[in-house]
């Protein structure tokens, strides 16, 4: 039933012979012209998401000073970012807030404006050594006189997401933006039948090594992301009822546009960055194109309430993607309208780009070196010893 | 001919007395209600664009005060800044008055100004902090 192999693929992009089309594009393909013809025709499927995605930073490496410094706190625009690393490496991660401005400035702006190009203060301290002398440094860095900065994102790309809800009285401040009381709306976050792996549902072709559009550059994945959960149910055609799947990325920050990686506050939790993925998917075979065909029709999430401050929210009931792009929905008999947290305009823009990119030979397909675990169980943090007590 | 957006706070006591309707007949304006939040015996709010010749706007907002009501001018707007905006949708959750809406087919963010309240609720629940307040 095997078509053609990651090599064959790749001779035709480089050939410029390649067919490509978006996640969106193969739903009427296939309607039209049937798996068998539509598998043998079409080389790749582009996907793409642009969402808020907390789970991601940036390491860092100044370069040294003269004389040197083995810094040990560093704060990059009064925000602090993680040296307990090397002498001059440090980690950024994109919710963490700045000292002096709060939630309106993080790590996430930080890393925006490093990829504009922008100057950033730099100040770090140390205890300082025989081997590094200087104990304070203040200076100005960006992305041409730092060496590697690289976007490393421990978790992207969920695998279907809750829909939000609120039934308290009172309005609330989430990570999925403001829910109003009484289920007066929803939020909902993917981009549905685009969403990279919602398109390849059991991680056929998306494993550790594939070539990813990150950011606007070419990034990798670089292991399964953290909170991995393949083990969620699932419908018949492979697509999880919540939260599954994740992937750990990495990529290059020079490389990246602004126009795939902003900053954002969400008001009273704090600052996320919104990052813009792309994954070309292979059509090897029927089953991989039969499943680059889920339609929002067919990818359904369950809705929770986060009214209920727990890690078990009450599920409220379930709803399809084409449910919540229609802009209401019912919960118990009550209408309530919608909102999208994630932009589908531009996860459009990336997937029809990538799409433009493996056409032109610019973009390879890559096979993964080692595919992403299907089962895992997923832990939760029990509280063991005297509560609250840090020494 | 001018036109104002305004809202009208009803009093407990007030809200049986059918202000829109003198407005319009006595004073000759064209009321446009945008928002109304009326309840028998409690306060009530009532958001319009009211247009017509200077004098009898004036006239107008003279003759609500007289019943005992109180009115706000939205002397402000709301400003999107749309070239920093990535049409996330966020604003659309908390907008009242559905002036801000995504577009079904392009999934661009739309925002009517006609509609917008000024609730400023959109300048909070922006991530990217495009919408912003005019003074």
């Amino acid at each position: 039933m095997g078509y053609k192999s990651f090599d064959e693929i790749n001779e035709k992009i480089k050939c410029g012979k390649a067919v490509v089309v978006t996640a969106e594009e193969i739903i009427d393909i296939v309607a039209e012209k049937g798996v068998k013809q539509a598998a043998k025709e079409v080389d790749v499927v582009t996907t793409g998401t642009f969402g808020p995605m907390c789970s991601s930073g940036m390491f860092i490496n100044f370069g040294h000073s003269e004389p040197p410094i083995r810094m040990t706190k560093v704060w990059l625009n009064d925000v602090l970012a993680y040296a307990g690393v090397a002498a001059v490496d440090a980690y950024i991660g994109a919710t963490e807030l700045s000292e002096t401005r709060g939630m309106e400035y993080g790590g996430a702006h930080v890393i925006e404006d490093l990829i504009a190009g922008k100057d950033i203060k730099l100040y770090a301290e140390s205890y300082g050594t025989d081997c590094y002398p200087r104990k304070e440094i203040t200076t100005y860095i960006n992305k041409n006189n730092v060496n590697q900065a690289y976007m490393f994102n421990p978790r992207n790309a969920y695998q279907n997401y809750a829909v939000a809800a609120n039934t308290t009285n009172r309005i609330i401040h989430t990570y999925m933006g403001t829910l109003l009381p009484n289920l007066g709306n929803v939020t909902y976050t993917t981009s549905g039948e685009l969403s990279p792996l919602l398109n390849d549902p059991y991680y056929r072709t998306i494993g550790i090594g594939t070539r990813v559009f990150l950011g606007g550059a070419q990034g990798y994945v670089a292991w399964e992301g953290t909170q991995h959960n393949p083990s969620q149910k699932r419908r018949e055609n492979g697509v999880p009822l919540s939260s599954a799947g994740t992937l750990a990325l990495i990529g290059d920050i020079k490389q990246m546009s602004t126009r795939f990686i902003r900053a954002a506050v969400f008001e009273k939790y704090g600052v996320t960055l919104f990052v813009g993925v792309g994954i070309p998917i292979p059509i090897l075979d029927e089953e991989l194109l039969i499943n680059t065909c889920v339609k929002n029709s067919e990818i359904f999430a369950n809705i929770y309430d986060y009214g209920v401050q727990s890690r078990n929210k009450p599920v409220l009931g379930s709803v399809s993607y084409e449910e919540l792009r229609s802009g209401t929905i019912e919960i118990n008999g009550k209408k309530v309208p919608t909102a999208p947290l994630s932009s589908l305009k531009k996860a459009r823009e990336i997937a029809e780009l990538l799409k433009q990119q493996i056409m032109k030979g610019e973009f390879f397909i890559s096979q993964p070196v080692a595919s992403l675990p299907l089962e895992n169980k997923g832990n939760t943090l029990d509280i063991r010893g005297i509560e609250n007590e840090k020494d | 001919m001018k036109k104002i957006k305004v809202a009208l706070y009803f009093p407990a006591t007030e809200v049986t007395k059918p202000i829109t309707y003198h407005l319009i007949k006595d004073y000759d304006l064209q009321i446009n209600i945008l928002n109304a939040d009326i309840n028998l015996n409690r306060q009530g709010k009532l958001v319009m664009d009211m247009i017509g010749t200077e004098w009898n706007i004036e006239a107008g907002l003279k003759y609500i005060e007289d019943q005992g009501l109180k009115y706000k001018l939205f002397t402000k707007s709301i400003i999107w800044q749309e070239e920093g905006c990535v049409h996330c949708g966020a604003c659309t959750a908390v907008c009242p008055s559905g002036a801000l809406q995504m577009d079904k087919e392009s999934w661009n963010l739309t925002f009517d100004k006609e509609k917008c309240m000024i609730c400023e609720l959109c300048v909070k629940a922006c991530p990217l902090k495009v919408m912003c307040v005019s003074v």
